[in-house]
Order: structure tokens, then C-alpha cells, then sequence
């Protein structure tokens, strides 16, 4: 076990029946980093989390949070974590700050002292005006804000946040970025599971992907937009044009392929600002006509097309929702 | 951050006492909880409010009318003991679906990754229970003696009689706990329980003296712990008891025999419901 890492797991496995949730999967978070395990629905991710955070024992391997045994020592890993889960652990019949305050007093804070936290994590994730509502008819975003306020009751060290954002709006997305952001500005160490890449890439400094139960590649995002490959730049122009594959070119880092009789190009492109302005710069110079431009950013499709070198099948779609993790 | 991260040492320091501290705080903050679940939906109560009334307006106004209590008596006086049990052996019901609706949600997994201690789950669902069945036999009391109940002993002893049904009531609230923890839904818990209820509330001398049964099923019913706290129930209460001239050791010694009833129910049932909450709950 490495001092510093806060998580630490050393090939835990894990079967339900006749499905291998997790098979001898490594990985690590030093302290004060965010690892998002990226992953499509029914990939374990979920069953990690509950290993990790002492709701399911592994069947074989051994895992530390915050250097305890998750098995041995569970009472004191549950001091160390706090846990947000996907279904939303919730009381609907209380109010939110009733909610608050009874996850407080469990945790061992006086009542006055549980109040006060309550008060505070009710402003600091903008629910002041649903406090006093009944959680059953808060909205997705108001639920899962309330959720990980919860988990943030004791400031723990270590939080588990199992698709903290999955079936929310894009604003309420935004939001809780800024919130979970905000968590590792104050030094906790964050194990982030989601569907989607850009979620992974927008907060991560680590991830891991992992299918079927096995982790397929781990690394810095950069790393792993290096090993999926690049962005597609697409360009169709009103008629053919002999320097355009030239003036592509240049920006491309990779061969540029045409079809359609010239008039659809598509390169492989390094991600960077401005590159579609750069595009339309240096066709426009050698007087070529756009009808259209795209940049294609690597999809969770992608990646798996490229790790695993299989085409995702229909029900590990990204979009798709609902199947149990 | 950091001062947050307590060392092994630190947590190994919690005392005896502390730890007992905390244990009353956890029962507290999920009695409290499950106390609160009633106020958001009153009509949970029904069982232990409107039924109770129901239940013995239509057995002294219906029934009773019909009824002749052996060794003589009236049957309103002897028929409240009787409405007191079946009403919080029925109620009982209620523990099973709602530790099953628990494990059901996601709230048990909220609280099982926090620092508390799980019996606390188990306990405070035992003890709002208990609350319930003190509105229950509040309701019952109430409703006797408005039709026209009155016991004939000395405060102390109806007190104990009251005492020793809520004692029995609470020993059967662990049990039923343990058929909740085995059901796989909130709706299966449902069925067991009841296949388990109707025969320990009604194979018993809580509406009709034993001594006309067929003499298999009076053996049962003189047996049936119901039988034997119903009772001691009449003896305390001061109300006509045919049982007592029955010869079998628990119609004999009504008070004992249901003191030894709730303890052993109890103890098995807190330590099988601790087994199989871990059971459940350890995937």
C-alpha cells in the first residue's frame, strides 16, 4: 500500500450469478486528485464503488481507502468517505434539511452542531428556498445536490461520486462541475464514475476505463486522447478543389482522405483552439468554396472502438439510460 | 482537510461509555425519522386508530349482542382484553413492511456508509412501533369505555396489565422484524406476515372462551402466547376470565406464562433479526 494514495485497489474481483462485475482490477487516487472510471452501463463501476465504500465485500483482492482496509476496518473507512450514490440515497418523506441534519447526528455531530452544518450546505449548494420541502418533489438537479451535500455533512476525505450527473439537464451539469471542482480545491480526494468522456475530461485528473468488469486503460486524459486518437476535422466544399487537401494538410496529424469526388475531406486533427478558424483561413487563401466544416471529438463509442478494437454493441450506447449499472 | 482525517488511535479511544452514548443517538435520530414518516402520511396510522375502533364497536354492538360469556359476566367487559391483543398483534403487521420498504429504498445504503451503528436501524423501528402500539391501545381503551367497559382492580394491576400487553407487543414487533428482513418486497413482507398473524391473533381465546373449541384447537389456542397475555390481561383488568379455570400451565399462571413468552421471543428475535439484517445487508 502506497502512503500516498488515499484509494488503493489491488485486484478485487467481484461476480453476481453468472456476471463478472469486476475481474482483477487495479487502480489508485493520490490524495487530493479526482479519478473518474469512465465506463458504459453494466461495466462495474458501480459495483467499485459499493466495494470501496464497504457496502459489498470483494471476492477476492484487497482495497484501503484513506489507508483502511475496506473489509477489516470498514467502521473506520465510513468515517472517511462520504458517498453519492447513482439512485439518489435519500429520505423523500423528510425535507431537506431534515435529511441533513439526520445524516449529521448519525455521524456522530451534536444536534445543534448537525442544525448548524445542515444550514451551511443548504446555502452553499443553493437549496435555502426547497429546505423546508419534502425531498419527493424536488426536481433531478435539487435531489442530487441535496445528495452530495449529504455525502459532505463530516468533510470527509474521501468521496464517492457513482454518476453524480447521469439524466440531469446541461446547466445543472455545469453546476455540479463547479461544485465538485470546488471539493478538491479544499483537499479531498474524489473517485468520480461516469458515462460520459466529457464529464471525465471536464473534471479528471486521472481516468480509467473500464468494460465487461476489466479495466482497459487508465492515464491522464491527454494520454488517453493520445491512445484513442485524435479529433476528425471534416470539410465539404461547394466543388472540388486541388489545394485543399494541401491546405488541410498542414494542420492535420495524420492523412487526409477524400471522397465524394473530391468534395468531402476528413483528417485526423490535434485538439486545439481555433483549428476550425485556422481551416476556413487557409482554404478561403487558396480561393476553395466551404459548404460545411465539423470537428468530431471522440466519442465513449470511440474509445471503446479504439481499447477494446470492437464496435460498440447498441446497448453500451452512451445515450442509453436505465440499465443497471 | 486534514484535521479532519483522525488517526486509528484516536478512533480506538472512543469509551465504553461514548460508544453507549452514540448507540442512544442513532435509535433516537431513527425513531425520530420513522415518527416523522407518520406525520408526512397520517393514514399509516389507520391500523392502529380507525381499526381499533372498528374492530371493537362491531364486536360488543354485532357480535356481542350474540354472545354469552361462560361462568358469566358481561362481554364488553370481557371482550376489551381480547380487542386490546388482536388490535396490536394485527398492528405488528406494520414493522415488517416498513423495515422491508427501508431495505427497499436507497436510503439503507446512505446509512450503512455512515459511522452509525446498524442495530440502531433495527431499534428504532422497534421503538416508533412501540409507539404505535401505545396509540393503538390508547384507541382501544378509549373506545371501551365509552361503550361501556369498566375494569374492577386497583390502578397498579391494570397499569401491569397494560404494561405486560405492550411488552408482549414489543417482543412480537422484533419478530415480525425478522420476517421483514426475510421477505424479498415491501409487498411479500405483507403476505407472510399475515399468514403468521391470522392464526396467532384468532386461534385464541381472545373472542370466545377456549372450552367450546374442538379439543385439538383448544390445546393450540391455550398455548397461543396471545391466549395466555389476553388472560392475564381479564385477571388484571378485573374482568370475567373463563381461561382461568382451564388446567393447562399457561391458562393457570396467565402473568408468568406471558412474561416468559415476550423474553423469549424477544431474545430470539433481536438476535435472529441482528443475524439477518447483517445477512441482508452483506452482499
Amino acid at each position: 500500500m502506497n502512503k500516498n494514495n488515499m484509494i488503493e485497489a489491488e485486484a478485487i474481483s467481484k461476480r453476481y450469478g453468472e456476471t463478472q462485475a469486476l475481474d482483477r482490477v487495479d487502480l489508485e487516487v493520490a490524495a487530493g486528485t479526482i479519478l473518474s472510471v469512465l465506463g458504459p452501463n453494466g461495466a462495474g463501476k458501480t459495483t467499485g464503488v459499493r466495494i470501496l465504500t464497504t457496502l459489498t465485500k470483494p471476492d477476492s483482492g484487497r482495497a484501503w481507502v484513506a489507508g483502511h482496509d475496506v473489509v477489516a476496518e470498514a467502521a473506520a473507512v465510513r468515517r472517511k468517505i462520504g458517498v453519492t450514490g447513482q439512485d439518489a440515497t435519500l429520505d423523500d418523506a423528510l425535507t431537506g434539511r431534515q435529511n441533513l441534519v439526520m445524516v449529521g447526528e448519525l455521524s456522530r455531530l451534536r444536534r445543534a452542531e448537525a442544525k448548524r452544518r445542515a444550514v451551511e450546505l443548504l446555502g452553499l449548494f443553493e437549496l435555502e428556498d426547497a429546505a423546508d420541502r419534502i425531498v419527493k418533489g424536488y426536481s433531478g438537479g435539487m435531489r442530487r445536490r441535496l445528495d452530495l451535500a449529504a455525502s459532505l455533512v463530516m468533510r470527509p476525505p474521501v468521496l464517492f461520486l457513482d454518476e453524480p450527473t447521469t439524466g440531469l439537464d446541461p446547466t445543472s451539469r455545469r453546476r455540479m462541475w463547479t461544485m465538485i471542482r470546488e471539493l478538491v480545491t479544499d483537499g479531498a480526494t474524489l473517485w468520480l464514475t461516469t458515462q460520459y468522456l466529457d464529464e471525465a475530461d471536464a473534471l479528471a485528473d486521472r481516468i480509467a476505463v473500464i468494460d465487461h468488469g476489466r479495466l482497459i486503460a487508465q492515464g491522464t486524459p491527454l494520454e488517453l486522447k493520445a491512445a484513442i486518437g485524435s479529433q476528425l476535422l471534416e470539410v465539404t466544399l461547394a466543388s472540388p478543389h486541388a489545394g485543399a487537401a494541401e491546405a488541410i494538410e498542414a494542420l492535420a496529424s495524420g492523412s487526409v482522405h477524400i471522397t465524394g469526388g473530391g468534395l468531402r475531406l476528413r483528417a485526423p486533427v490535434a485538439s486545439e483552439h481555433g483549428l476550425v478558424i485556422s481551416a476556413l483561413r487557409a482554404l478561403d487563401e487558396i480561393g476553395a468554396q466551404v459548404d460545411d466544416i465539423v470537428v468530431h471529438r471522440p466519442s465513449l463509442d470511440d474509445v471503446f472502438a479504439t481499447l477494446t478494437g470492437v464496435a460498440p454493441s447498441p446497448d453500451q450506447d452512451e445515450e442509453t439510460e436505465g440499465v443497471a449499472a | 482537510m486534514t484535521e479532519m482525517i483522525a488517526t486509528p488511535a484516536e478512533l480506538d479511544t472512543a469509551t465504553a461509555l461514548e460508544r453507549v452514548r452514540s448507540w442512544f443517538t442513532d435509535v433516537r435520530v431513527m425513531t425520530w425519522r420513522n415518527v416523522l414518516h407518520i406525520r408526512r402520511e397520517p393514514m399509516q396510522l389507520s391500523d392502529v386508530t380507525i381499526q381499533p375502533v372498528l374492530f371493537t364497536l362491531l364486536f360488543i354492538y354485532i357480535f356481542g349482542t350474540a354472545m354469552v360469556v361462560r361462568g358469566g359476566g358481561s362481554y364488553k367487559d370481557f371482550a376489551l382484553a381480547g380487542l386490546l391483543m388482536m388490535n396490536l398483534t394485527t398492528s405488528a403487521v406494520g414493522t415488517a413492511i416498513g423495515l422491508s420498504s427501508d431495505l427497499a429504498t436507497g436510503v439503507i445504503n446512505r446509512l450503512r456508509t455512515l459511522p452509525m451503528s446498524p442495530t440502531a436501524i433495527l431499534f428504532g423501528r422497534s421503538f416508533s412501533d412501540l409507539l404505535a402500539a401505545i396509540i393503538c391501545s390508547s384507541f382501544v381503551v378509549l373506545t371501551g369505555l365509552a361503550v361501556g367497559w369498566r375494569p374492577d382492580a386497583g390502578a397498579a394491576s391494570i397499569a401491569a396489565g397494560f404494561g405486560l400487553a405492550l411488552l408482549f407487543s414489543y417482543a412480537l414487533t422484533w419478530a415480525m422484524a425478522c420476517l421483514g428482513l426475510l421477505a424479498a418486497s415491501p409487498e411479500s413482507a405483507q403476505g407472510i406476515v399475515m399468514l403468521f398473524m391470522f392464526p396467532l391473533a384468532f386461534v385464541s381465546n381472545v373472542f370466545a372462551a377456549t372450552q367450546g373449541m374442538p379439543a385439538w384447537l383448544a390445546t393450540i389456542a391455550n398455548w397461543n402466547p396471545v391466549s395466555a397475555v389476553t388472560s392475564a390481561c381479564r385477571s388484571l383488568f378485573g374482568n370475567p376470565n373463563p381461561s382461568s379455570t382451564i388446567h393447562t400451565w399457561p391458562m393457570q399462571h396467565s402473568v408468568m406464562a406471558s412474561l416468559v413468552w415476550s423474553v423469549v421471543i424477544l431474545v430470539v428475535s433481536v438476535t435472529a433479526a441482528g443475524h439477518l439484517y447483517r445477512h441482508r445487508t452483506n452482499s
